[in-house]
């Protein structure tokens, strides 16, 4: 489909405009809709971001003051609704006290990653330090399967068996 | 450290042109980090700030380091000796304009500064000039191992290094370049590199004036993802792979423009290197587009008589704080203009 506007570029953003139960389609190419102020955003705003996914929280949607918005964490008072306005949490513990309300936003930020397999603390002790290595290695199995680079597969594959 | 010579001087580190620095002015490599047993900045007393700015500040001070460190307390300078630090980017405009007990260590060089007590207890950073990422992860990752002896960190078994917002979770790393893409710009290829930035989830902002709008061709590129991958990867996947190709494309651009329409572009460089010797009064936004057309021309050896680091000294002195430092005084952007316009005509007449 090609843009309705410069009629040469095809046509790559589609936008669907309801008015009054009438409906409008516009169809333009991405220079187009830029010079109308159309394109797409690079980056979402963290804090549309997360009224978005916080808002709502699946099972309890409706009103915005919902019991989820007002539990508090027990060591530093942050409520969720505090959270999806200043964008900050307020302690460590917030991971955990708030984990299923966090964990969809940080799959959205973080690539759909949630585990950490980058540097540990050297205090962190070994039992730690061989989980996250071992969650490293996964990772890399299973890129490795995608890629169907099966002789470093069946590699990692035996280092995991040595480790557990 | 006298925070009136700063406005005077360079950047030291950025007085030596880096590899690759026709398109990449630095590099820059920033952890963040937060004490074990202590909220997060939303939370924190102001008696708590103050334990976590004075345990941090003599961590970072012990760091074993070639430059002499030194620490600025942050309430304790002029608002405009805060602006000045930030526009050399040793502290963060939030940090600048922000509230309570705060500070900031700083290396004589400026390559290293540690702001504690901004966003998270602790955001450190390490530049090079050019392309050098990979020394400045190997800089920044002893002076954490060091403080690592020193303090604990709030740190997950599942999501790492824990930060007072999601989105720098796990590593905490955040690596930067800043690029000079005129090429690009001229070429009319910059949106193809937004969606290429995009797809591979990194974020491009301008690298002067506020918000997303670059002024004068530059652009800061840096990661979004610090979860599930490692610190290495994150840094090889810029230098080994990213930033090449974004080299080759500029180069590729500047080659056609120069192939295709020189008289244009040599038009453009001498006219803008004519309007900075003459103008008696330029806003900071003209003089940065007029500026990057005169690093191409040097870049390209269509100006043989500057030196690059001219120009570079120049993107910092005449920003509004850096001129109102050297004037002594607060100035109206009026005044700057004039200001400016003198401080430019000087440097690029020298010669």
């Amino acid at each position: 489909m090609l843009c309705q506007n410069c009629k040469t570029q095809t046509a790559t953003i589609h936008l669907t405009e309801i008015t009054n139960g009438h409906r409008v389609e516009t169809h333009l190419c991405q220079a187009c809709a830029q010079k109308q102020g159309l394109a797409i955003q690079t980056q979402i705003p963290l804090n549309e971001l997360l009224s978005t996914l916080l808002s709502v929280p699946p099972e309890a949607a409706g009103t915005p003051e919902s019991p989820q918005d007002q539990k508090a964490c027990p060591r530093c008072g942050m409520t969720l609704q505090r959270f999806s306005k200043e964008t900050l949490l307020g302690c460590p513990q917030d991971y955990d006290v708030f984990e299923k309300n966090l964990l969809p936003l940080i799959l959205r930020t973080q690539n759909d990653r949630s585990e950490h397999c980058g540097k540990v603390p050297a205090t962190a002790g070994q039992a730690q330090e061989k989980q996250l290595r071992l969650a490293q290695l996964r990772r890399k199995l299973e890129e490795a399967v995608r890629r169907e680079q099966y002789e470093t597969a069946a590699r990692l594959r035996d280092e995991i068996r040595k480790l557990q | 450290m006298n925070l009136s010579d700063l406005s005077k001087q360079p950047s030291p580190w950025l007085q030596e042109s880096g590899p690759a620095s026709e398109v990449v002015i630095s590099s820059r490599i920033r952890l963040a980090r937060n004490l074990a047993g202590y909220e997060f900045k939303p939370c924190l007393t102001p008696s708590r700030q103050q334990e976590i700015l004075e345990t941090l500040k003599s961590a970072l001070l012990s760091v074993p380091s070639p430059e002499p460190l030194f620490f600025i307390d942050i309430e304790g300078v002029s608002a405009l000796e805060r602006e000045l630090l930030a526009e050399r980017y040793l502290i963060s405009l939030p940090h600048a304009r922000g509230e309570g007990p705060r500070g900031v260590v700083i290396a004589q060089n400026e390559n290293f500064s540690a702001m504690i007590n901004e966003e998270d207890h602790l955001r450190m950073q390490v530049f090079a000039a050019g392309q050098q990422l990979e020394k400045c992860f190997e800089q920044i990752s002893q002076v954490d191992n060091h403080l690592e002896t020193k303090v604990q960190f709030a740190f997950h078994p599942r999501y790492g290094y824990l930060t007072a917002c999601p989105t720098n979770l796990g590593t905490g790393i955040r690596v930067s370049v800043m690029l000079h893409l005129p090429g690009l710009k001229m070429t009319g290829q910059t949106e193809k590199f937004f969606n290429a930035a995009r797809d591979c989830n990194l974020a491009v902002r301008g690298l002067f004036g506020e918000g997303s709008e670059a002024v004068g061709d530059f652009y800061q590129l840096s990661n979004q993802v610090t979860l599930g991958v490692t610190e290495q990867e994150i840094v090889q996947n810029f230098s080994r792979n990213i930033v090449p190709k974004i080299i080759e494309y500029e180069q590729a651009a500047r080659q056609r423009l120069f192939e295709e329409n020189p008289e244009a572009v040599e038009d453009k460089i001498h006219r803008s290197l004519a309007i900075l010797r003459s103008a008696r009064l330029i806003s900071s936004q003209e003089a940065l587009i007029l500026l990057s057309h005169v690093r191409l021309g040097i870049h390209t050896g269509r100006i043989p008589d500057i030196p690059i680091s001219k120009v570079n000294e120049l993107f910092l002195h005449i920003q509004p704080a850096h001129l109102q430092m050297q004037a002594g005084r607060a100035l109206s952007p009026d005044h700057r203009d004039i200001l400016r316009a003198r401080i430019i005509r000087t440097a690029l007449c020298a010669n």
